[in-house]
C-alpha cells in the first residue's frame, strides 16, 4: 500500500519543524543545567526559535485542517487509531502551547522578550508573580512531557516502518515519492 | 510497500527501534544535566548560598535584605559616545531600585554585612531596559563563577584551614581581603559608591567597540564609622538612616564608566583596570523615594546583569552569564513562595 501521502509542503513542514523542536528540548534542558557561559547564546537561540516554531505550527495547523492527512491503514488496530490520533492532537497543542508558555511566563515576569538585538516582543501578560510561577512551572513540565511524546511518537513512526511496513512510515518519509515506489 | 504480516518475530527491528529511543533519551539525559553530578548547575550554587538554616522562604537566594526606592537616570549624554543605547542619549528615564545588603541570612544585623550593594532598573521610552547590581567592593574576591562556589564552599567548611587553603589556591582574594579589612564603612547606603565590576561592551553609533567597567559614584561625602560602633545601632539602621536622610532631600550618585586599554584583565573581575583610564560620566542617579520591600516596586524584579539595551552587550567575562542563570532560579524559587513572604507585612523583617 504505497498510497496517499502528506503533500511536499505538509512534509517539509514536518521535518523542519522535528529538527527545530528537538533542538529546542535539547536547548531548553541543557541551558537550564549550568551556569557556565554556554548558557546565554542557548537562550538567544531558544527564545527567537520558539517563537518561529509558532509561527510554523501556527500554519502547519491551518494547512492540516484545509488538506487534511491520508488515511490510516484499515486493518489498523482500533487503540493504535486512537493513539495516533490523539497523539497528533497532543503534538499539535505542544507545538503551540510552549512557545506561548515561554512568551507569556516572560511577560509575567516583567522581564523584556527580547528576540534579537533590535526585536523585542510586546508582553502578552501584565507583570503577575504568582502567574508567573505556575506558567514558568507549565513550561517546564510540559517541556519534558513534549519530549516524552515526541520519543513514543518516533517508537510508533519506527513500529509502522520497521515492523507493520503499512505505508504510514512513507505517508511522512523526507523522502520524494518516486524513492518510495 | 505492501503489508507483510509478521511472519517472524520481528526482533531486529524491535532492538532497532530500542536502540534509537534508549539513545535519544541518555542523550537528553545528558544535555540536562542528569548524568553529570560534577556539573555546576544553579541549583548546587543556590544551595552554596543557603544559609545553615536554610534560605527565606519568598525571598532573594543571596543579597537578602533590602529595601526598594524610585528615582530617575539623566543622563547628560556624554555616554553617547560609548554607547548608542538609548537610555545614554541626554534625557531622563525613570529608576526601580533596590539598596541591598550581601548575604543571605535574614536574622544578621545590617552592621555585619561588610558588603553593600545598589540595584538598578532603567527604563527606555523604546522599551528597553538595562538592569544592574553593583557592589561597595572595588573588586570581586575571586576570578571565575567556579572559584565562586568554592569559596562560598570553604567559607561554610567546618573544616580547620578550608579558608587557608582556599586563598592558599585563590590569591586574587587577597585585594578583596586588603579592601575588607581596611577600607572605611560608613553608616549609610547613601556614602557608598558602588561597583559594577563586571565588563561589558558598549557599541557607538558608528560601530566602535569599548569594553567598559560602570560605577556609582556618591553625592554625599563619606563619614567613616568604625564597626564596632555600627554594632551597637538597631539591627536595620540603614533602612531607617537612608529613610530619614531621604526626607531631607534626594540622594544622588554620579554614574561613572570606565574604559579599558587592551590587555587589561577585562574577563577577571578580581583585577582593578590600571590607574589612568579613560573614565567618563555619562549621568546622575536621583533617588527621590523609598519603599519597603513586601509591597515595593524592586520585590518581584530580577536585577538580571545581562538585561541590557541594545548598543551593550555581555563580554568575555564569566560572571554575567552564571549571574543570569542563578538569578532566574532563585526569582523562579522566590516566586513560587510568593505565599510565604507576604505583602503587607510592614518593615518585612522578622
Ligand atoms: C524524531 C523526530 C520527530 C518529531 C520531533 C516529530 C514531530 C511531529 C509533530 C510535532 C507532529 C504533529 C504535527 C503534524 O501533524 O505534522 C507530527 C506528526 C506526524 N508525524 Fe512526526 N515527528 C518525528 C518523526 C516522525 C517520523 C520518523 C515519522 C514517519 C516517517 C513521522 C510521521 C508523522 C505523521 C504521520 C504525523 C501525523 C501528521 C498529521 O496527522 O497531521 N514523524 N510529528
Ligand atoms: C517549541 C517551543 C519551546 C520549547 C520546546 C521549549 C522548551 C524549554 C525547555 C525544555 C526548557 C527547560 C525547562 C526546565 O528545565 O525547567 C525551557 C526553558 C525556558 N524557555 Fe522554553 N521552550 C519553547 C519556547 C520558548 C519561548 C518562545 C520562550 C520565550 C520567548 C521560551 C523561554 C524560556 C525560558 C526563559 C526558559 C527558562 C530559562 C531559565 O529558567 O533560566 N521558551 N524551554
Ligand atoms: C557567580 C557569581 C554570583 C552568584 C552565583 C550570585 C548570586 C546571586 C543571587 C542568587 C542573587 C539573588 C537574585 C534574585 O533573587 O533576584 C544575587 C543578588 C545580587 N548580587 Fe549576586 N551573584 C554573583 C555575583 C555577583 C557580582 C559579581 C555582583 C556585583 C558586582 C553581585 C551583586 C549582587 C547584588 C547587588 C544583588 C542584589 C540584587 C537585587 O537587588 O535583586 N553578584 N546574587
Amino acid at each position: 500500500m504505497s498510497g496517499a501521502r502528506f503533500s511536499p509542503l505538509q512534509r517539509l513542514l514536518h521535518w523542519a519543524m522535528a529538527v527545530c523542536i528537538l533542538a529546542m528540548l535539547f536547548i531548553g534542558v541543557g541551558m537550564v543545567s549550568t551556569i557556565s557561559a554556554r548558557t546565554l547564546p542557548l537562550v538567544s537561540i531558544h527564545k527567537p526559535l520558539g517563537i518561529a516554531i509558532l509561527v510554523l505550527a501556527l500554519l502547519r495547523l491551518g494547512l492540516r485542517l484545509r488538506r487534511g492527512a491520508p488515511p490510516l491503514p484499515a486493518d489498523l488496530p482500533e487503540p493504535m487509531r486512537l493513539a495516533a490520533h490523539l497523539s497528533h492532537i497532543v503534538l499539535y497543542a505542544l507545538m503551540i502551547a510552549m512557545p506561548l508558555l515561554g512568551w507569556a511566563m516572560l511577560s509575567a515576569e516583567g522581564y523584556p522578550i527580547q528576540l534579537s538585538p533590535g526585536l523585542r516582543l510586546p508582553p502578552i501578560l501584565p507583570q503577575d508573580t504568582g502567574l508567573y510561577a505556575l506558567l514558568r512551572q507549565a513550561h517546564g513540565l510540559l517541556g519534558y512531557a513534549f519530549f516524552a511524546v515526541i520519543l513514543a511518537h518516533l517508537g510508533a513512526a519506527l513500529f509502522h516502518g520497521l515492523v507493520r511496513r503499512d505505508g504510514v512510515f512513507g505517508a511522512m518519509a523526507p523522502v520524494p515519492d518516486r524513492a518510495l515506489n | 510497500m505492501p503489508p507483510s504480516p509478521a511472519q517472524r518475530f520481528p526482533l531486529g527491528s524491535l532492538i532497532v527501534i530500542a536502540a534509537v529511543l534508549g539513545g535519544s533519551a541518555a542523550a537528553f539525559a545528558y544535555t540536562a544535566g542528569w548524568l553529570s553530578p560534577e556539573r555546576l548547575s544553579r541549583e548546587r550554587v543556590l544551595a552554596g548560598l543557603s544559609p545553615p538554616g536554610g534560605p527565606a522562604p519568598g525571598r532573594r537566594r543571596n543579597h537578602v535584605r533590602g529595601i526598594c526606592f524610585t528615582g530617575s537616570f539623566e543622563a547628560n549624554g556624554a555616554g553617547a559616545a560609548l554607547s548608542r543605547a538609548r537610555v545614554l542619549a541626554a534625557g531622563s528615564y525613570p529608576v526601580i531600585g533596590r539598596f541591598n545588603l550581601s548575604g543571605a541570612d535574614l536574622a544578621e544585623p545590617d552592621a555585619k554585612a561588610r558588603v553593600r550593594g545598589l540595584s538598578l532598573r532603567i527604563a527606555a521610552p523604546d522599551g528597553s531596559e538595562w538592569r544592574t547590581a553593583m557592589i561597595t567592593a572595588p573588586v570581586f574576591p575571586v576570578a571565575t563563577p567556579e572559584a565562586f562556589y568554592a569559596l562560598l564552599q570553604a567559607s561554610a567548611s567546618r573544616e580547620p584551614g578550608a579558608m587557608a587553603g582556599f586563598a592558599a589556591a585563590h590569591p586574587e582574594i587577597a585585594a578583596f581581603g586588603a579592601w575588607a579589612r581596611s577600607a572605611p564603612w560608613t553608616g549609610s547606603y547613601a556614602e557608598e559608591r558602588y561597583n559594577g565590576l563586571n565588563a561589558f561592551i558598549f557599541t557607538d553609533a558608528s560601530g566602535g567597540e569599548h569594553v567598559v567597567r560602570w560605577s556609582m559614584r556618591p553625592e554625599a561625602q563619606p563619614v567613616p564609622v568604625p564597626p564596632e560602633q555600627l554594632a551597637g545601632r538597631a539591627p536595620d539602621f540603614l533602612d531607617e538612616e537612608v529613610k530619614a536622610r531621604l526626607a531631607a532631600g534626594p540622594l544622588r550618585w554620579t554614574m561613572e564608566v570606565m574604559v579599558a586599554e587592551p590587555g587589561d584583565p577585562v574577563a577577571d573581575p578580581s583585577k582593578a583596570w590600571p590607574e589612568g583610564r579613560r573614565r567618563i560620566d555619562v549621568g546622575t542617579l536621583t533617588v527621590q523615594a523609598i519603599q519597603a520591600e513586601p509591597d515595593g516596586p524592586c520585590r518581584d524584579i530580577n536585577y538580571d546583569p545581562t538585561v541590557l539595551p541594545e548598543g551593550m552587550r555581555v563580554s568575555a567575562d564569566p560572571f554575567p552569564a552564571a549571574r543570569s542563570s542563578a538569578y532566574a532560579l532563585s526569582y523562579e524559587r522566590r516566586a513560587a513562595e510568593a505565599a510565604q513572604y507576604p505583602r503587607t507585612a510592614a518593615g518585612g523583617r522578622p
